[in-house]
């Protein structure tokens, strides 16, 4: 090992511990910052040492490609909204990956179009383009999603299963193939349009609500991508990287799943929602809610010594992180004290609640989890729900036909009295009845969330 | 298997480790932050596309791997800019007597 290579393994070296570094420092929001700019500096790292290689001969490329990527990402970073965070998220994942494939592809056209590629190469070159190719257009499909380009709803087609592991085999098949004979252009093109094929039919069936799990898993999976790079060219930065993003995706896929009390396989083969709008439609008959007014809401709130406010994904459809803490600011200059409840799977990707609300400059310490509001719920005057539904429907504990049952949630029916703020009596992303909602407890504030709030904290100023 | 790819193993089996125990003290607050940073960090493809770019065999490997800096550098640049937007955002109350308050203490 020359004096160069010395100096680019250092490079890679110190930047996988300063990617180390930078996640650790995530356990604690005050120190987090700083580790994040480590780690950015880690990644400096990474790319001059990379710049040193002496395989590098030609440079235009290169700054085309540098220069091309900054101009698109600053303004993804600096401009893109809060509430868009799971689509933006979910996009870049597909850049990651497709950058991994393209590696992969450019690794086996370079090597004689496979021929001067040994099988366990092959192997580390079809995990990089498999999973590479699937994320990119899984990831195409979580967008459309979260944007709503495409329909929200789960999309099922006739035989899906079938087709599904169909395809799957196949396409473990070409893998096989052309680990034993790497120089098969048609086990490798077929294999990574298959890929791509995999990625659109895997996220089409699932459901918005379901997409915590979705985002997480699709993280896991371009960190694969890397890793499987890693191998393939031999370069161990690639592989400590990506696996760093592996495990950190899977981890929280399985958070995620935990959440909802579902299983992988389940979230991913369920095509959840589909099948529960029917059972929904009967359950609401011979119910009535008791709806109430904005003036009487706001007298209750600003009489209330201890309010939780439980936001859902409608606070960050309607745009309403800014209103909410204008309100709680009116309560709480009236004596009042309020957190909020934050559960796990509240909103389209991991923990989406609390950027939105940080971004509303409400402070952290307010923000609680689950196993940390629970219990306060029952000394809690009023439990405001804002565009909240199945995290707090008590039939996830109390009906076990109900499909959410298991599902750990959010105890609002415990709360003293309880106000949800919803647009209409529709049922929820699932498609399941609320019996929250019938409580005698609860009362309903009907419309727009973010006009609700409003009218809310100008009745609590002019009280 | 050579010694080499071997050793690959053990690197990535031990990342994986160390990244799920780092990952699982990582509170929920900051998931968000979390998963945009390790989509930054994912753009450490980048080491792949810039050799690929940057090499003297083929026109074709500087076209793919030009395409693969542009997403990968869209990764690094984007992931880490939103990842700090975040994080500067998530600020402590300033409450009187607490003396680990370091973010948040500026004027109102």
């Amino acid at each position: 090992m020359n004096a160069r290579d010395l100096l680019i393994e250092a490079a890679y070296l110190a930047a996988s511990v300063f990617f180390i570094l930078g996640l650790r420092s995530l356990s604690n929001p005050d120190k987090a910052r700083r580790g994040m700019n480590q780690a950015a500096v880690g990644m400096l790292l990474a790319i001059l040492g990379t710049l040193a290689n002496a395989g590098i001969v030609t440079w235009p490329y290169i700054v085309v490609g540098l220069v091309l990527g900054t101009i698109i990402g600053v303004p993804l970073g600096t401009k893109v909204p809060m509430t868009a965070m799971p689509q933006q998220i979910a996009i870049s994942h597909g850049f990651g990956a497709l950058a991994a494939t393209l590696v992969g592809v450019n690794e086996w056209i370079v090597k004689d179009f496979g021929a001067g590629i040994d099988h366990g190469t092959m192997v580390a070159l079809g995990f990089e383009t498999l999973f590479g190719a699937l994320t990119v257009t899984g990831s195409l499909m979580a967008f459309g999603k979260l944007q709503e380009l495409l329909p929200g709803k789960p999309i099922t087609w006739p035989l899906q299963n079938a087709t599904s592991i169909g395809l799957f085999l196949t396409t473990v098949g070409m893998f096989v193939w052309l680990v034993i004979n790497p120089a098969n252009p048609l086990a490798f093109w077929l294999m990574i349009g298959l890929a791509l094929l995999i990625g659109v039919l895997l996220v089409l069936p699932i459901g918005g609500a379901d997409m915590p799990v979705v985002v997480s898993l699709l993280n896991s999976y371009a960190g694969l991508a890397a890793a499987a790079t890693g191998f393939a060219i031999g370069n161990n930065v690639l592989i400590i990287a990506g696996a760093l993003n592996g495990a950190s995706g899977l981890l929280l896929s399985i958070l995620m799943s935990k959440a909802m009390n579902r299983s992988f396989g389940n979230v991913i083969f369920g095509a959840f929602g589909a099948e529960t709008v029917a059972a929904a439609a009967t359950s609401a008959s011979g119910l009535t809610v008791r709806s109430v007014s904005p003036e009487d809401a706001a007298v209750q709130l600003a009489f209330a010594a201890r309010v939780i406010v439980v936001p859902g994904y409608g606070l960050a459809v309607a745009q309403a992180q800014h209103v909410v803490q204008e309100l709680a600011e009116q309560i709480e200059k009236r004596g009042g004290e309020v957190r909020y409840a934050i559960h796990p799977v509240a909103g389209r990707m991991p923990g989406h609640m609390n950027v939105l609300l940080a971004e509303a400059n409400v402070p952290y310490e307010k923000l609680l989890d689950m196993e940390e509001i629970n219990p306060q719920f029952e000394q809690c005057d009023v439990a405001l729900v804002v565009g909240a539904n199945d995290v707090v429907n008590p039939a996830a504990r109390s009906d076990p036909s109900s499909p959410i049952y298991g599902m750990p949630i959010l105890n609002v029916d415990k709360a003293r009295s309880v106000i949800v703020l919803k647009r209409s009596m529709n049922a929820g992303f699932a498609g399941i009845e609320n019996a929250l909602f019938y409580e005698p407890r609860t009362a309903m504030l009907f419309g727009d969330a973010k006009a609700s709030l409003t009218r809310l904290v100008t009745e609590i100023k002019s009280l | 298997m050579n010694a080499t790819t071997v050793i690959q193993l053990y690197v990535f089996v031990l990342a994986a480790f160390v990244g799920y125990q780092v990952i699982s003290r990582v509170p929920s607050l900051l998931h968000t932050p979390l998963m945009s940073a390790t989509n930054a960090i994912s753009g450490i493809s980048l080491v792949g596309s810039l050799v690929a770019a940057g090499s003297g065999s083929s026109r074709i490997s500087n076209i793919l791997g030009c395409i693969a800096v542009t997403c990968a550098m869209i990764n690094v640049v984007g992931g880490f800019v939103i990842t700090d937007r975040m994080l500067k955002m998530f600020k402590r109350g300033s409450k009187a007597g607490d003396p680990s308050t370091t973010l948040g203490t500026g004027p109102k």
